[in-house]
């Protein structure tokens, strides 16, 4: 099955809001985009949209925290967390208010719209952000289990969804998420590499490939990236010796850079970053970004096969 | 109101007055001109307007109250401690390490703070998302905000503003409290601000305009508001910063500084002296 990680936001919105009447959601003017509109359909009197003024809806649903609501906030990653990043630190992780906010559109397969609108510093904006979650699922089944713990969780939690329909690779029947605990996708003794969000089934692939040329790779899936799992890191990094991390985001401030955080202060190894390298996107169809950047299976499968050798 | 009722209410005014130089004077740092502005209709709020409980001050059916213009805390703590909901002692170590009352409202810290604010703009949305919460429930309380004059040169402000129009937010009441100075001067000579009343009516707001040194006028414009549907209020109250203290009226320089001892010593004797007359 293939359908996009906001698609499944959406979806996920609807059911639990069945259930948690405390849920209302919010957008800035591109329900149709990062799929509130599911939810507008269902429960229109429990949708707002706030226009295009991110800064007021992140203040918005900080005042309808305080008053016991649960408000998922929703708009393009770049805006969510860019353009409101001060409201969010102040109005929401200051106090610590029970609030969601959802980045649609984020890295790159953003595509056509180009550098303004392809987010890849998401991740590290809210990373930064006392007590807030940052949770990075990929693919429809972690998407719906996320969204069901960032309702459980009283506080703050960044969810990032994409915009390109990717393969499902999870098992929904054994699939279980684990706020701040990584899963472990396959199992290897020569390198691991920790994965995140959309580049997780492309790196599953090349790890996959791998096996044939010899390289055993263990394939983490980390799709909190804060809280980070440190036992998780810490035993790959004792187990295999070598870390190689792969995100849709700047390398700086974020997946890689948490890892290399844990590994530094706890079991120092040698860790690559593989993702944007400090620099924008620009147009282009996703799935010709993600080759030309390098985190389709393909690109992965030969940057590992560099670093390991 | 009555004399009888006035009179309590330029009492409490004062005593707040008297606890927001304590409150800046010892912490050596703070806000004096825009609290002391803002005192006589932080006390109307709360010791006349508003529905609320120090004894409970969670109660989800209480009336809120957001201080968007947050630097002028020492005001409101001051009303908050002459209400009871923490010690006048509180006040002594404002902006202290390990003291509860930070330089700017903590809503997780402090008992009747009802948004943590500070962040100039920040503080109207979030009385616009707590109106909205109420309109959700069916409940009846209203919500308050004061921002500043200067605070209206954030765009978030009209961004709120704008919503809370639309989304015909009638227990809301804004209150600007219009002194007049900011940091770096006159509000019309920094950003011109004016015609203010203007810009609220083209949002769709009922605009009053008021003396905020007036209890009759304060009253009378937060009456109004609770009768105005399905439109929010903007009370545009003009007000003299620095108010009750002859060398910080209408100074700019005391927007965000703290009295020295001798200064201290002149204000607080300024302030009793008022008070004596008031007590009679």
């Amino acid at each position: 099955m293939k359908i996009a990680t906001r698609e499944s936001f959406g979806l996920a919105l609807c059911e639990l809001a069945k259930t948690h009447p405390e849920i209302v959601v919010l957008d800035a003017d591109l329900a149709a985009a990062t799929k509130t509109e599911i939810f507008k359909k269902a429960y229109p009197d429990r949708f707002f949209d706030c226009g295009i003024a991110e800064g007021n809806m992140i203040g918005v649903a900080a005042g309808l925290a305080a008053c016991g609501k649960v408000p998922f906030a929703a708009s393009f990653a770049m805006f969510a967390t860019g353009r409101a990043y001060e409201q969010i630190r102040n109005s929401v992780g200051y106090p610590h208010l029970n609030v969601k906010i959802a980045g649609s559109h984020a890295g790159i397969t953003v595509g056509e719209d180009g550098a303004t609108h392809q987010c890849c510093e998401d991740l590290a904006l809210m990373r930064t952000i006392p007590g807030m979650v940052v949770l990075n699922p990929a693919d429809h089944y972690e998407m719906t289990e996320a969204v069901k713990a960032a309702l459980a969780y009283n506080g703050p939690v960044y969810i990032r969804l994409g915009r390109l329909a990717i393969d499902t690779f999870n098992d929904p029947d054994t699939y279980k998420f684990e706020l701040g605990k990584g899963i472990t996708l396959k199992d290897g003794d020569d390198v691991t590499v920790i994965a995140t969000g959309l580049v997780v089934n492309e790196a599953l692939k090349a790890v996959k490939a791998l096996e044939s040329k010899g390289i055993n790779a263990r394939l983490i899936n980390m799709h909190t990236i804060k809280p980070i799992d440190k036992d998780i890191i810490i035993k790959a990094a004792k187990e295999t010796g070598k870390i190689i991390t792969v995100e849709e985001h700047n390398i700086i401030g974020g997946l890689g850079e948490a890892v290399c955080s844990v590994t530094a202060e706890y079991c120092p190894v040698p860790v690559k970053r593989i993702g944007i390298e400090d620099i924008y996107g620009h147009s282009g169809p996703a799935l010709g970004l993600l080759a030309e950047f390098g985190l389709d299976a393909e690109g992965l499968e030969k940057r590992i096969t560099e670093i390991v050798k | 109101m009555d004399n009888k009722e006035l009179l309590e209410m330029q009492k409490i005014a004062c005593k707040v007055r008297i606890w927001t130089i304590e409150g800046v004077f010892h912490a050596k740092s703070g806000h004096p001109g825009g609290s002391l502005s803002a005192a006589d209709m932080i006390t109307y709020l709360y010791f006349k307007e508003m529905n609320v409980d120090p004894q409970n001050p969670k109660d989800p059916d209480r009336d809120r109250f957001v201080l968007s213009k947050g630097h002028c805390c020492p005001a409101l703590y001051a009303a908050l401690a002459l209400k009871g909901y923490f010690s006048t002692d509180e006040i002594k170590v404002l902006r202290h390490i390990g003291a509860m009352l930070q330089g700017h409202p903590d809503m997780k810290g402090t008992p009747g703070i009802d948004m943590s604010s500070g962040s100039l703009g920040q503080g109207v949305s979030a009385a616009c998302g707590m109106a909205l919460a109420a309109k959700l429930d069916n409940k009846n309380y209203r919500v308050y905000t004061m921002l500043g004059d200067g605070e209206c040169e954030e765009g978030q402000v009209w961004e709120a503003a704008m919503f809370a129009s639309h989304m015909k937010l009638d227990n809301l009441c804004m209150i600007v409290d219009f002194n007049g100075l900011q940091i770096d001067g006159h509000v019309n000579d920094v950003a011109g601000l004016e015609p203010l009343d203007k810009k609220f009516e083209g949002f769709g707001f009922e605009v009053l305009k008021i003396d905020g040194n007036n209890f009759d006028e304060i009253e009378h414009a937060l009456n109004k508001a609770k009768t105005v549907k399905g439109k929010p209020t903007v009370i545009l109250a003009n007000t003299v910063k620095g108010k009750g203290i002859s060398y910080m009226e209408n100074q700019v320089g005391w927007h965000g500084k703290a009295p020295n001892a001798d200064e201290y010593k002149v204000a607080l004797e300024e302030l009793n002296e008022q008070l004596k007359i008031l007590e009679g």
